[in-house]
């Protein structure tokens, strides 16, 4: 998984650290916060529960808004995942 | 309580019961003695194996009966690529889906760290294989197994196995078909070479399994030579267990017709129901290739370990592939090749005889538990 370039060139609006937090929580903290962004704009949640690499990109679907993409956080286990929100 | 863990395990049918009370009476001896005991169970044995090729429609000398859905599916993948690769020079390309059972992915996991290379041809949305990916992956050179389940145990999605057996035919590709989720409910697929089936998964007794394993196709066993169930499976049957096996999938097979027609009506209920109901409700699959009696769906912003917890307390045996509700720990690899929101998943599959009335209420009651288990779970994040 990696970032397309545009999106790593534009810092996150706002990030949420869900490590150590099991599914869903991660995905619960996503959906209160995205509405705290701008539209258009990049969300990034931190995560480490492997559940979240399946379901960031599928709350992404079901939501319709635009998943960025994942980037493995090094050296800790666990991932970046960049949301724009898309209304 | 109402059991909707039927893909887990299936009631036992009165015919299997019934067969295997009988069994345990003049079954009990050692089928390869000489003696009056060991000919009247090597008897048994034998016409349980005739009931079960009748079913499987192949002979019976291809039938072996083992002590597990799994070790079927062991044995079928380790033994078709062991034959075939004393053959070749080394190991070899072995093609499965990436929603096998984890049986038959444990074993490809085996020959994979034993040397072969392995692919793994992905699924849709739906959890259907790709006809066209699946024909590429077996005509790559020195594919010496290709593995496709019939149905998937997880979201009931019928796969295009007859089209990968015409495919694999072509490449001279012999083609494993675990048939666990679907056999005595549907017909098999045509062109298997390799099929695994499980008995407690049609109504029969834990403990028995079937392999069948066609004339012609080369296979040799992984484990220590051993005379019993045509030299493909070691050590003394179960066979009281085995006769009521047989007799269940000859039980589940005749008037499929009827009860499949009650079953999917009941799982089209859930599925229509479901989503106008229960707001962030994501049903799986598609109806169109499902098997009648699986429904499969996840509510988003809920703990499936929750979900299947409650549920129980409320008189609902379900199970759920998310991974809190998991020996693993791991989410359903089902759900995560299908893109599927793997959280808040629960499995519904339905025994034979499931009343409309169960199923009504069970749509009634699962709305209050979403609800009770997202507002209590919000207030942890």
């Amino acid at each position: 998984m990696a970032y397309p370039q545009d999106a790593a060139v534009q810092p996150p609006a706002l990030r949420i650290d869900a490590l150590g937090k099991k599914c869903p929580l991660p995905i619960i903290m996503l959906a209160q916060r995205i509405g705290e962004v701008p539209i258009g704009n990049v969300i990034e949640v931190l995560a480490d529960d492997p559940a979240t690499k399946t379901d960031v990109p599928a709350w992404c679907g079901l939501k319709s808004h635009e998943f960025v993409g994942a980037g493995e956080l090094a050296p800790a286990p666990g991932w970046a995942f960049r949301i724009r929100r898309s209304y | 309580m109402v059991y909707f863990d039927a893909a887990s395990a299936e009631p036992i049918v009165p015919a299997a019961r019934a067969a295997l009370l009988a069994a345990l009476d003049d079954g009990w001896a050692d089928p390869i003695r000489l003696h009056r005991e060991g000919r009247r169970a090597a008897l048994l044995l034998e016409q349980a194996r005739e009931r079960a090729a009748s079913v499987l429609a192949c002979r019976a000398d291809e039938v072996s009966f083992t002590n597990s859905g799994t070790t079927a599916c062991h044995l079928a993948v380790l033994g078709a690529v062991l034959a075939r690769q004393s053959q070749a020079r080394g190991p070899g390309h072995v093609v499965a889906s990436a929603v096998e059972h984890s049986s038959v992915l444990n074993a490809v996991a085996r020959l994979e760290d034993e040397g072969s290379r392995v692919t793994l041809v992905g699924v849709d949305r739906d959890g259907r294989v790709n006809s066209a990916e699946f024909a590429a992956a077996i005509s790559e050179e020195r594919t010496v197994l290709a593995c496709l389940q019939s149905a998937n145990h997880e979201t009931g999605t019928i796969q295009p196995a007859a089209r990968a057996a015409r495919a694999c035919q072509a490449a001279r590709v012999p083609l494993f078909v675990d048939a666990a989720a679907s056999a005595g409910r549907l017909p098999l697929p045509e062109g298997w070479s390799l099929l695994a089936a499980s008995g407690h998964k049609f109504g029969g007794p834990p403990g028995v399994g079937l392999l069948a394993v066609r004339k012609g196709v080369r296979w040799k066993s992984p484990l220590p030579p051993d005379s019993r169930e045509g030299r493909r499976v070691p050590g003394f049957p179960d066979l009281p267990a085995i006769v009521a096996a047989a007799a269940a999938l000859e039980d589940a097979s005749a008037g499929r017709a009827d009860a499949d027609a009650e079953l999917r009506e009941l799982t089209d209920l859930i599925r229509d129901r479901l989503p106008v109901l229960l707001a962030d409700c994501v049903v799986h699959g598609n109806r169109a290739f499902s098997l009648p009696h699986i429904v499969t769906f996840s509510c988003l912003y809920v703990d499936g370990e929750a979900l299947v917890t409650e549920l129980d307390k409320a008189g609902f045996s379900v199970s759920s592939g998310s991974a809190c509700a998991s020996e693993a720990a791991q989410p359903s690899h089902v759900l995560a090749a299908m893109g599927a929101l793997t959280h808040g998943n629960v499995r519904i599959s339905l025994p034979a005889g499931t009343t409309r009335e169960s199923v009504e209420t069970f749509l009634a009651v699962l709305p209050d538990i979403v609800n009770r288990l997202r507002e209590a779970v919000s207030r942890w994040v």
